[in-house]
């Protein structure tokens, strides 16, 4: 099959869905590759490049898209884009299907099979084409740096000759991939972080990046795993508590990096007017969720603005654009790998298998159907959080051990009137030499007890070995038997006396073998 | 010659020396001079009863005593550490099989009684140490079979097993009854016959992942053995010293159970656990790496942990491992190994593997001791263990392990699982463990794979 790759029509794109090193892979499952002459050049891949990696370099997008089986793209396709599919044709790009109803139905008219990369379900398996997620981790790092650019001051907090530097504080709000992203590059700038996410499973992925967690106490906290890892709408009293935690915050922060969305609906407002007005003078706010309204109130779309107040507010949506080189490179290999789950048997043939679940959520359309929105996977994605394990108080642990305690007790009373009984039947018929010995063997049951509970675990071993060896004993029983008028006695008792003895010494030799190694450092 | 006040002198000596000799286990030190105590012991019981008013001192005695001790020798020298398991149950069949002749000379030739009380109790005796011996006989042959290899793993699982025991053992009951009457010594001889399938049968119900429980279990029969036998012949010493390796032997399988959430009995009756509803399907893949990958990540890691298992042992790939810590450690890592209760197919077997191969012991950690380290580790190899690494014994309420301890491997960074295959583990279980997207598994047997990853590791 031919893969091709247009340059992208968006004004201002500058990134492209195939690189020459992702092309070579693509070569390597039998795929022959073609590109529109500039389509790599925002992104730092001249035509050379590729016609180096075996690329053909085609001049125009139309002939691109009349001679490609596969057409990967990153941004959705265009009406003149879509225009040019037929059935015999597979586009692979973002698509965001749930917005762009026309467009897909456009292209369900025209029988192509369209890949969503946004679709992508979120799975283990999965994850090495999660094109969102490696978009929005060069998003949340390029959040930092935008911010850092706009800021006045140092990130990590000095004391130098000429003063003392306070470090900067920043907070982010919603921990996705974004958040986390943005979380470890401020960290590692010096900076003071504070993140907060309405899903309380993440705080661990917070600390675990060494920020601290906004704790919010609110009892009804809806499971982020029931909606697939992604956050869902608050409830109002949920929302105002939230807002007054941000609010309390504001006068300190110096950099805000907002990223809240919640999939199908606009940007939740997190970040109000009056916030904004609390914030110290040059301060800086940047709004990864401009492109659907924005969590800021004062975020204006694909532009940088200054408040009254003096704090900026970075709107920019096209922040993986901005670095472009990067998020090509991931962005091919995401696609890259979804070629390889399609071309299972590397020789250039194109599976589509709907039977697979991330092939089947990721294709939109396919052979002239809608086939979005996709069935629910069968697997879950994220384990359920654990029920929270309630505190016990001090005086339920103590009642609950003087509960055990008397269980024991009264357990151990049971097991001794139980062996009074026993021993009582015992005594009324055994003889009195058989008593003698019993007194013996019970009391020797105790000690052995006493004795191993305090054999230490990594001797268990040699523990066997020596019991073993010293249960050879029972080469006394057989040598007082050796001499006796019956010749089948004697044979069993000389066998019985070889064995106990290999037995013994076997036992001790082994064990001894055992000891000597162990060793200290 | 020994008067027979002096002979029991003697036997006090050695009772309380075998004491010693279990005591001085509890730590690594002492233990050497334990071996020491239970070697004299042993030397003073055999010479004060070859020497003492019953024995009369025989060209056959000494021909088997100067044999025994060569075939020990030979043996003990012999035996491989890791073939440890296979020789400790060979040797307990030895004294079942003793105790079981012992049993029949007594009634070939018994002593004499003076009152019914006594020979009831004798016959009861007989009768009993027979019963033992012979189980812990089979059972000892088995679990040799099945530590060996000769035997497959899996356990025997006939429809109604839990009535065939019921059977065999009302059965000898019933001839106990019969040869208490004098029925005569047919009843005897039947029994034992009836004993030594149930022996078989019992083990043989057995898995394979349950075998330190069998060996311990095995172990305490032995000593029980030892115990009627000392009952039958009067011998107070052979009474508390069979008492001592039977109460040992009961605590060391309790512990083994504990270390696997097994209830006792539903070990020892065989079968593996109750699970209700169906194993929770495992998704994903396993994403292998090669020696390059794992010596890479081992030069950046700072903190490693080893989990060995048996399949380090089964590959004798202990000296490998000992190696590799030896290189990592020269470089400043802290290196440190993790060992669960049931690791192996022996209390212990990892433990006394290490030492062979000269692993220091002070880091080698026991499960309770590390479990809380993991989430700061940065790679934990895995080598040749399965279960006690899997997750499912804690996520997954269905699996036939729920509920069993387990090294929490999977919260390290990094995980690298060394294994031969695809397949599943002793117990026969799906493992989650090998398909976390932490875990990289490195293919190939213990010992080859370390091989090629030593040199990779620059010193």
């Amino acid at each position: 099959m031919i893969v091709g790759t247009p340059k992208e029509s968006f004004s201002g794109e500058a990134r492209v869905a195939m690189t020459p090193s992702s092309a070579g892979e693509l070569h390597k499952l039998g795929h022959n590759c073609q590109i529109e002459s500039g389509a790599g050049y925002a992104a730092g891949y001249p035509d050379s490049a590729y016609a180096d990696a075996g690329v053909k370099v085609v001049a125009s997008a139309a002939e691109l898209f009349s001679s490609s089986d596969i057409i990967t793209k990153v941004r959705p396709p265009t009406d003149v884009e879509i225009r040019q599919l037929n059935s015999s044709k597979t586009l692979i790009s973002f698509f965001y299907p749930a917005q762009q109803e026309e467009m897909l139905n456009k292209a369900v008219s025209a029988g192509a099979n369209v890949i969503a990369m946004d679709m992508v379900p979120r799975i283990s398996r999965a994850q090495k084409m999660d094109a969102l997620s490696s978009m929005a981790n060069i998003a949340g790092y390029r959040a930092v740096i935008e911010a850092g650019n706009n800021f006045g001051r140092f990130f990590t907090g000095q004391v130098t000759a000429a003063g003392k530097v306070q470090p900067a504080k920043v907070l982010i709000i919603g921990a996705g991939v974004a958040g986390l992203a943005a979380i470890g590059a401020a960290q590692s700038l010096g900076a003071i972080v504070k993140a907060f996410d309405v899903r309380p499973e993440v705080a661990e992925q917070i600390e675990s990046m060494g920020a601290e967690f906004l704790f919010l106490d609110f009892d009804d906290q809806t499971d982020g795993a029931e909606t697939g890892g992604y956050a869902a709408p608050s409830s109002p009293e949920f929302r105002e508590k939230q807002l007054a935690l941000f609010r309390a915050q504001a006068p300190e922060i110096d950099i805000v990096i907002t990223t809240a969305l919640i999939p199908g609906r606009d940007a939740p407002k997190l970040w109000l007017d009056d916030m904004v007005k609390a914030m110290k003078r040059g301060s800086v706010v940047v709004d990864l969720a401009a492109e659907r309204g924005g969590n800021c109130d004062a975020t204006v779309p694909d532009q940088k603005i200054v408040t009254d107040n003096g704090v900026t507010v970075i709107g920019y949506t096209d922040f993986p654009s901005r670095m472009a080189t990067q998020s090509s490179d991931l962005y091919a290999t995401n696609i890259r790998h979804m070629l390889t789950d399609l071309t299972p048997d590397k020789d250039g043939v194109i599976a589509h298998n709907m039977e697979d679940d991330v092939i089947r959520g990721a294709t939109v359309a396919h052979e002239g159907k809608l086939t979005f929105p996709p069935p629910a996977p069968k697997i879950q994605a994220i384990a359920k959080r654990q029920p929270k394990v309630v505190e016990k108080t001090d005086e339920e642990i103590a009642a609950e051990e003087a509960a055990l305690l008397k269980k024991s007790g009264r357990q151990q009373i049971l097991l001794l009137a139980v062996g009074a009984v026993l021993m009582y039947f015992i005594g009324q018929y055994a003889p009195a030499s058989f008593m003698q010995h019993f007194i013996v063997f019970v009391l020797s049951v105790f000690v052995g007890f006493q004795v191993i509970w305090n054999v230490s675990h990594s001797l268990h071993t040699p523990l066997m070995a020596v019991t073993n060896a010293i249960s050879g004993i029972i080469i006394v029983g057989a040598l007082l038997q050796l001499d006796a008028p019956n010749f089948i006695v004697t044979l069993l008792a000389s066998i019985s006396v070889l064995i106990a003895t290999i037995n013994i010494v076997g036992g001790f030799m082994v064990t001894r073998r055992m000891l000597q190694m162990f060793q200290k450092s | 010659m020994l008067t027979t006040e002096l002979q029991t002198a003697a036997y006090i000596a050695a009772a309380v020396l075998f004491i010693l000799a279990l005591g001085g286990l509890s730590n690594q030190e002492s233990a050497k001079r334990a071996v020491w105590f239970g070697i004299v012991g042993m030397f003073l019981a055999v010479f004060a009863t070859i020497f003492g008013p019953d024995v009369k001192i025989g060209l056959v005695l000494i021909t088997m005593l100067v044999i025994g001790a060569i075939v020990g020798v030979v043996v003990a020298r012999r035996v491989e550490m890791t073939g440890m398991p296979e020789l400790v149950a060979a040797l307990h069949s030895f004294v079942g099989l003793a105790a079981v002749f012992i049993g029949i000379n007594s009634d070939i030739n018994p002593p004499l009684l003076a009152t019914n009380a006594e020979k009831i109790i004798h016959e009861v005796e007989v009768f009993l140490g027979v019963f033992i011996g012979a189980i812990t006989f089979t059972g000892s042959i088995i679990a040799y079979g099945k530590l060996s290899g000769k035997l497959g793993g899996k356990a025997l699982i006939l429809p109604a097993r839990h009535l065939i025991n019921i059977v065999l053992v009302g059965a000898s009951i019933a001839l106990l009854f019969m040869y208490m009457n004098h029925m005569g010594s047919w009843t005897l001889y039947l029994m034992t016959i009836l004993a030594l399938i149930l022996g078989a049968h019992l083990v043989l119900a057995i898995g394979g992942a349950d075998m330190p429980v069998v060996v311990s279990m095995l172990n305490s029969y032995s000593g029980w053995a030892a115990a009627a036998t000392g009952f039958l012949l009067g011998n107070d010493l052979l009474i508390v010293t069979g008492a001592l390796v039977g109460s040992s032997g009961a605590i060391l399988s309790y512990i083994m159970c504990k270390a696997m959430n097994r209830k006792f009995l539903s070990v020892i009756l065989g079968g593996f656990g109750g699970a209700k509803g169906a194993a929770m399907e495992v998704e994903g893949e396993q994403i292998a790496i090669d020696a390059d990958g794992v010596a890479a990540a081992l030069e950046d890691a700072d903190n490693i942990i080893i989990v060995p298992g048996y399949g380090m042992a089964v590959a004798q790939a202990q000296q490998s491992v000992s190696e590799l810590t030896r290189k990592l450690r020269a470089k400043g890592k802290n290196v440190r190994f993790g060992i669960h209760p049931v690791a192996g197919r022996l209390p212990g077997h990892m433990n006394v593997l290490l030492a062979e191969a000269k692993v220091p012991y002070d880091i080698v950690l026991e499960m309770d001791e590390i479990n809380d380290d993991f989430p700061e580790t940065d790679v934990v190899i895995v080598i040749g263990s399965n279960d006690i690494v899997n997750p499912a014994a804690q996520e997954d309420p269905n699996s036939p392990i729920a509920g069993m301890p387990v090294l929490e491997v999977w919260k390290a960074k990094q995980v690298f699982v060394s294994k031969r295959g695809q397949g599943t583990g002793y117990s026969g279980i799906e493992n989650p463990l090998f398909f976390k997207d932490n875990t990289r598994m490195f293919y190939g047997d213990a010992k080859k794979s370390l091989d090629t990853l030593l040199p990779k590791i620059a010193s």
